[in-house]
């Protein structure tokens, strides 16, 4: 299992998860909302190519459109 | 320059890195803020007083009373009036060797590309998903820096972006226009609340992008996300690089002119 952590909860996904499976497990398909892996954003056309691993900090930035 | 205005500038001319050149680029400057509420009441008061030779200030909303609480560019007596002309006239009493025009009606987004042509800069201070994409694509399309700002309850984010550098992501590789998102309600003010300062710390910083970008003066965040708390008041920023996927800036670009879109509100 990768062990991770969304927005700041220790999570486990299996071995070989990519970043889509995050999104879906987070059911966020639909939303307007960029995933950060570590620090930078997860570009929306490599979500499905990005592999996870051990040890991965993800935050979930929901878009604000307030003004 | 003249004396007065040399004067009237001499704290901004005094900075180190500022000057009278930075002054003077300011003086020559035309800025486009979109939307007249919150965010912009605090964007436009600086932007004036800091003298940016020409404001367009674009809103097709009234005053209401609910608006008073934290569009603190607005007065009492503002109450029915349009949005844009009311925010001129506070901003003609702060420096009135600036010229300000107010855009009174709902730009479709023809107009929003010509207007974003014929400007320096832009600032997004509008209060929805459909607008903030329209801009974003005017912006790309003609290559205009855009400065982005959005409050909501306690939370505020902010992004500039310089389009003039082919690297820079845009507003939609952060945030992709999906057509199937709703446009949630609990999204709106109305709905959710703001809390008041929000808007001032997040147009605050807007306008020290807008000043930054058009004079070149200190060091400028972009490719950055920055997330605001009002709530611990903590800002935190991640990294955002361009998306070559992007629907509108990426390599193959679907939807630049967005015809679709035909207002803002």
């Amino acid at each position: 299992m990768l062990n991770i952590k969304v927005n700041g909860h220790q999570t486990a996904l299996p071995l070989g998860a990519t970043v889509d499976q995050l999104v879906t497990q987070l059911a966020l398909e639909g939303k307007r909302y960029a995933i950060e892996r570590n620090g930078k954003i997860v570009p929306k056309s490599a979500v499905g190519g990005t592999p996870i691993e051990d040890g991965d900090q993800f935050e979930v930035v929901i878009a604000v459109g307030g003004g | 320059m003249d004396d007065q205005q040399l004067l009237r500038y001499s704290r901004h001319i005094l900075l180190d890195g500022f000057g009278v050149e930075a002054q003077e680029k300011l003086a020559a400057s035309t800025v486009l803020v979109v939307g007249a509420g919150g965010l912009a009441s605090g964007v436009l008061p600086f932007l004036a007083s800091a003298g940016v030779g020409k404001l367009l200030i674009a809103d097709g909303d009234t005053v209401d009373l609910t608006n008073l609480q934290r569009q603190i560019i607005h007065r009492e007596s503002s109450i029915g009036h349009n949005k844009a002309s009311s925010a001129k006239q506070s901003l003609a009493a702060i420096n009135s060797s600036i010229e300000i025009t107010a855009i009174e009606t709902r730009l479709d987004a023809a107009g929003l590309a010509r207007m974003v042509e014929t400007v320096d800069l832009v600032v997004d201070c509008t209060d929805n998903f459909v607008t903030r994409h329209a801009i974003n694509a005017a912006c790309v399309l003609s290559k205009t820096p855009l400065v982005s700002g959005a409050a909501i309850r306690c939370d505020g984010q902010l992004m500039t972006f310089d389009f003039k550098s082919e690297h820079s992501p845009c507003y939609a590789c952060v945030f992709p226009d999906s057509p199937d998102a709703v446009e949630a309600e609990e999204d709106r003010c109305g709905v959710m609340g703001v809390f008041a300062p929000l808007v001032g710390v997040i147009g605050a910083s807007q306008a020290a992008d807008a000043l930054k970008m058009l004079t070149g003066f200190g060091e400028l965040s972009v490719g950055r996300l920055r997330l605001f708390s009002a709530a611990t008041m903590t800002w935190r920023e991640v990294r955002v690089r361009r998306d070559t996927g992007c629907r509108v800036c990426g390599t193959s670009p679907l939807t630049l002119a967005r015809p679709e879109q035909e207002s803002y509100a």
